[in-house]
């Protein structure tokens, strides 16, 4: 008989549902009863790209000590779903447990010896106790919740606390939720042997953190970073982000005494329309966002070429899922990355962010708007669907009341007088970025005519290839500009020098930390660069430099981000070893611990015990 | 093209407007497009409207896609801002800016392939959306730049240079624009300045999406006999039914018309909008008439022109949208950010 997995606050719990069933909300509480409970978990939701019927499931990591990378196998199970039960038992660890409606049998050809099965026959309870079907559906995922409050030690308070928050203004439906709770509750109580050994427990593990997911961050980023314009088109799973600007808009940002909006959200009929208002504005003077996602940002191409090489503002967001084409469009990914780098015909480059958080999508959406202007050019923040859809714990956001937004380069008609000589596209100050003038500044000068086509430094057309080379190298210069303005790569070194490194980005965060951890157990010590934005700063190219051989996680099929590095900073490709993870789930440190150990056995590489016995 | 520069120096005889400018304040670069190019006329008759209206050029935001129409914004208004976009994309463009400071006067310039195939989806949108602007397409149905392909509004078995039948059905632009929300609908002849200018200037005067369909030739590709977009078969074939005039808040309005074929109409900015109803009983303010007359012209292979849509109480996307007056663009930190406190609520809201 296997020994039952023990843990307090350390376990993988996977909800398995229907999708459209109310499911996401009871599981949302769940993880956030946890959060309240000061204990640090990762919430995942694994959704189909459908409405109703299709199997759907939640995952919490809960982890005291706060690895919140995704982590394989699961303790256990809340097999919702009788469709799934075979792959939901398959995923049980040794020595885990199983919960499941036992209104009908658990196939017995399904039962396994070293899984614990944990029957509430919720259909049944429910029954006799809410007479609408809709309703009783609703409240079968809240009887479990009560369940699990029971078997895992939950905090009743906290739940109810929950509940009557999530009900406030329609207090007639806090009784029937409350009552789901208890007929869960009192079941297991009852019936069952709690607490189970994995179980829950008040720590002091989250601080003054929140839970919150990237794309409302970003959202949120984009508000208190003064966007006005947002123009967007639907896709998945970047239309929260979108949603979630509009709906805080409406609440902040409105005229008091004529309740009138300070901004405008466009929802477009495609994306090539997103990205053309986004670009429109822009040229017009206001800050500007779009949010997208891989196929998106593919129809966006030639627009991104345009706004490169005519030098306009915009901001834009790509949520990447997994591709190609419609690819997995409700799975994660990092794969769009060179997508995002080159996009559009041409010699084209694009500034691009990439953060790891929820603060990082909120500091790194305001730092968008402002870099989008001091440089005239796309940027580009590159979340996923992992970062931007769940729910992650993360610092709280904080704003400095004294910050000013930077406009960039902009001559107002003062300007324009006092200025002796002014061309839009004249390196005046030889970073390679001009000043710009907004529509209607001037009555006799500043005017330009803003084009695609080649041009001189007063924005006259021309074909002079001489001309059109000279531009282009001054693109150049703005771009080495971009590179000290962008987020530093964040470097965790010891003191001791290292011969190898890691670098990733990113989502491929939470999981990191575990990762090493596991890995310096195996006396496999390894420096680790977290990169933040493209072009790559100096520093990155340093750590690189400093170590002879450099791993390089992604959560891609092509290695991407290590292409780049090659690329860009004319790299022996045989000194970056890929880290590849890419079947659409978030990244586990496990993968990570596998490839690196794996190579190290493979190359005959000392560790760590084996150098310093 | 025309090779010699324009001397700078303005005819001291050159009536100037409220604002003390003649038209050639109101010029641009030298055209670049072949002698007798019917957008040049389109161009001439812009800045004639403009300096008429005594509109400040700095105040106008022109913005184009791309093809020989789109080149044109160059050869106007100088002193105007100019975007010339992506092919079939300067609706959004338009779209994003007129958001960014709803204070300028917005002029599309579009072609027929930029407008009627690449962006018809766009042009579509843009209509539903309501963008106050003045859109114009110089339509002559062909592609210019690239030497004489058919356009989307080439009418079925009119033909190439070569003689060769066109097989597709036409579109028109300004059908759709009156069935998809446009608050003002025209259709010109970039050979007929009388009727365009006054045209030009109660859609620039209009605060809602204004749209031109100005059929212009192309005299270098679809000029010829067999085609019904050269000019004589357009001057043969066209017939207006109802023409606008522009009437100052300051000129006196004299009724000096058949009574019932003309209406005065108010424009916002206290000017008159003078209807001059030239077909029996066409009342252009009536949609569903409008379309019906427009498809039995078509369908005789008549040409509709003048102002065949008026919508005299329109809104705007700004309108719809329920923003603030003035551009968005000039909001600073203190209208836009909502501040630290208000940060630490929404800390509070997800803990």
């Amino acid at each position: 008989m296997t020994v039952p997995i023990q843990a307090v606050n350390d376990f993988v719990i996977k909800f398995a549902n229907v999708n459209g069933s109310g499911s996401a909300s009871a599981n949302g509480m769940f993880a956030k009863a946890l959060f309240r409970m000061g204990i640090p978990c990762a919430p995942r939701n694994i959704f189909p790209s459908n409405i109703q019927g299709l199997p759907t499931w939640f995952e919490v990591r809960v982890s005291e000590a706060g690895y919140l990378g995704r982590r394989e196998g699961v303790d256990l199970m809340v097999a919702m779903n009788a469709e799934t039960y075979a792959q939901d038992v398959a995923e049980v660890r040794p020595g885990g447990f199983l919960l499941y409606d036992s209104t009908k049998p658990f196939p017995k050809t399904l039962r396994r010896d070293d899984v614990s099965l944990i029957g509430v026959p919720i259909a049944e309870l429910i029954l006799g106790e809410f007479p609408d079907p809709k309703q009783r559906q609703l409240f079968k995922n809240i009887v479990y919740v009560g369940a699990l409050a029971e078997l895992l030690e939950i905090e009743w308070a906290v739940l109810t606390g929950m509940i009557e928050e999530q009900f406030k203004g329609k207090e007639k439906l806090i009784g029937p939720n409350v009552r789901a709770l208890e007929i869960g509750r009192g079941y297991a109580r009852d019936y069952l042997q709690a607490p189970l050994p994995i179980r829950v427990a008040r720590c002091d593990g989250v601080g003054d953190s929140i839970l919150i997911d990237g794309n409302t961050a970003a959202a949120l980023g984009f508000l208190w970073g003064g966007a006005t314009v947002a123009a967007w088109y639907p896709i998945t799973p970047s239309t929260s982000l979108a949603e979630a600007f509009e709906l805080h808009a409406g609440r902040l940002r409105r005229d008091d005494a004529s309740k009138r909006n300070r901004f405008a959200v466009l929802q477009a009929e495609d994306e090539l329309s997103a990205i053309g208002m986004v670009i429109g504005a822009g040229w017009n003077g206001a800050r500007s966002f779009t949010a997208t996602s891989g196929p998106g940002l593919s129809l966006m191409q030639e627009f991104l070429g345009l706004a490169y090489f005519a030098e306009i503002p915009a901001v834009l967001v790509d949520v990447q899922r997994a591709g190609p084409s419609t690819g997995m469009p409700t799975r994660t990914q990092q794969s769009d990355l060179l997508l995002g780098a080159y996009a559009s015909h041409g010699d084209t480059k694009h500034v691009m962010l990439l953060p790891s958080t929820p603060k990082e999508c909120f500091d790194f959406a305001v730092e968008a708007l402002d870099l989008a202007e001091r440089l005239q050019t796309p940027i580009l923040m590159m979340t996923d669907l992992d970062l931007g859809m769940n729910d992650h714990i993360s610092l709280p956001f904080r704003w400095d009341d004294a910050r000013c937004y930077d406009r960039g380069k902009v001559l107002d008609a003062d300007g324009l007088d006092a200025v002796e000589k002014w061309g839009r596209y004249l390196d005046l100050d030889g970073d390679g970025i001009g000043w710009r003038t907004l529509p209607g500044t001037h009555p006799e000068k500043g005017s330009f005519f803003t084009r695609g086509t080649s041009r001189d430094e007063y924005a006259k057309y021309t074909e002079s290839g001489e001309v059109y080379q000279r531009n282009m190298e001054r693109l150049e210069r703005k771009w080495a500009t971009a590179a000290t303005l962008v987020p530093k790569a964040e470097i965790r070194e010891g003191s001791k020098p290292k011969a190898c490194g890691i670098i990733y980005y990113g989502t491929s965060e939470p999981p990191m930390a575990e990762a090493l951890l596991a890995l310096k157990r195996q006396g496999i010590e390894l420096d680790a660069m977290r990169i933040r934005a493209f072009p790559f700063g100096a520093e990155v190219y340093d750590f690189i430099g400093r170590h002879e051989t450099v791993f390089v996680v992604e959560q891609n099929r092509d290695g991407q981000l290590r292409s780049l590095l090659i690329i860009e900073g004319d790299l022996d490709p045989a000194s970056l070893v890929p880290v590849l993870h890419y079947d659409g789930m978030p990244l586990p440190a496990q993968v990570v611990e596998r490839h690196v150990a794996e190579y190290f056995a493979a190359h005959r590489k000392p560790r760590l015990s084996e150098v310093t016995p | 093209m025309t090779y010699v520069a324009k001397p700078r120096t303005h005819h001291p005889k050159l009536p100037r407007n409220e604002l003390g400018l003649t038209r050639r304040d109101y010029e641009g670069a030298v055209s670049t497009l072949c002698a007798g190019c019917g957008h040049d006329s389109v161009s001439a008759a812009i800045i004639q409207a403009c300096h008429e209206l005594s509109i400040p050029a700095h105040r106008v935001a022109k913005l184009s896609g791309i093809g020989c129409s789109s080149k044109t914004p160059t050869y106007f208004l100088g002193k105007s801002h100019g975007f010339n976009s992506v092919h079939g994309r300067m609706p959004s463009v338009a779209t994003g800016a007129n958001m960014a400071n709803r204070e300028l006067y917005y002029i599309g310039i579009s072609g027929d392939g930029d407008t009627a195939s690449i962006g018809l989806g766009q042009f579509a949108h843009i209509v539903r959306r309501r963008i106050n602007m003045t859109y114009v397409v110089d339509n002559n149905g062909t592609y210019g730049l690239t030497k004489g392909q058919f356009s989307a509004t080439n009418d079925k078995g009119s033909t190439s240079k070569k003689g060769a039948p066109n097989l597709y059905e036409p579109i028109d632009l300004a059908m759709m624009a009156i069935q998809i929300g446009a608050t003002f609908v025209a259709r010109s002849f970039s050979g007929d300045k009388a009727q365009l200018v006054p045209l030009l200037k109660a859609a620039l005067k209009h605060e809602g999406f204004a749209f031109l369909d100005v059929i212009s030739p192309c005299v270098a590709f679809n000029n010829h006999n067999g085609s019904t977009k050269s000019y004589d078969y357009v001057r043969a074939h066209t017939e207006a039914m109802a023409v606008a005039d522009l009437i100052p808040i300051h000129d006196e309005i004299r009724i000096d018309y058949a009574p019932g074929t003309v209406e005065d109409v108010a424009m916002p900015d206290g000017s008159t909008l003078r209807l001059h109803k030239l077909h029996g009983d066409y009342d252009p303010r009536d949609r569903v008439g409008a379309m019906d007359t427009l498809m039995r012209r078509a369908q005789a292979g008549e040409i509709a022109t003048g102002l065949l849509y008026l919508d005299d109480d329109p809104s705007d996307c700004h309108e719809i949208l329920n923003t603030v007056d003035g551009p968005l663009a000039s909001l600073g930190e203190a209208e836009l950010c909502p501040g630290s406190q208000r940060l630490e609520d929404i800390n509070a809201a997800f803990r």
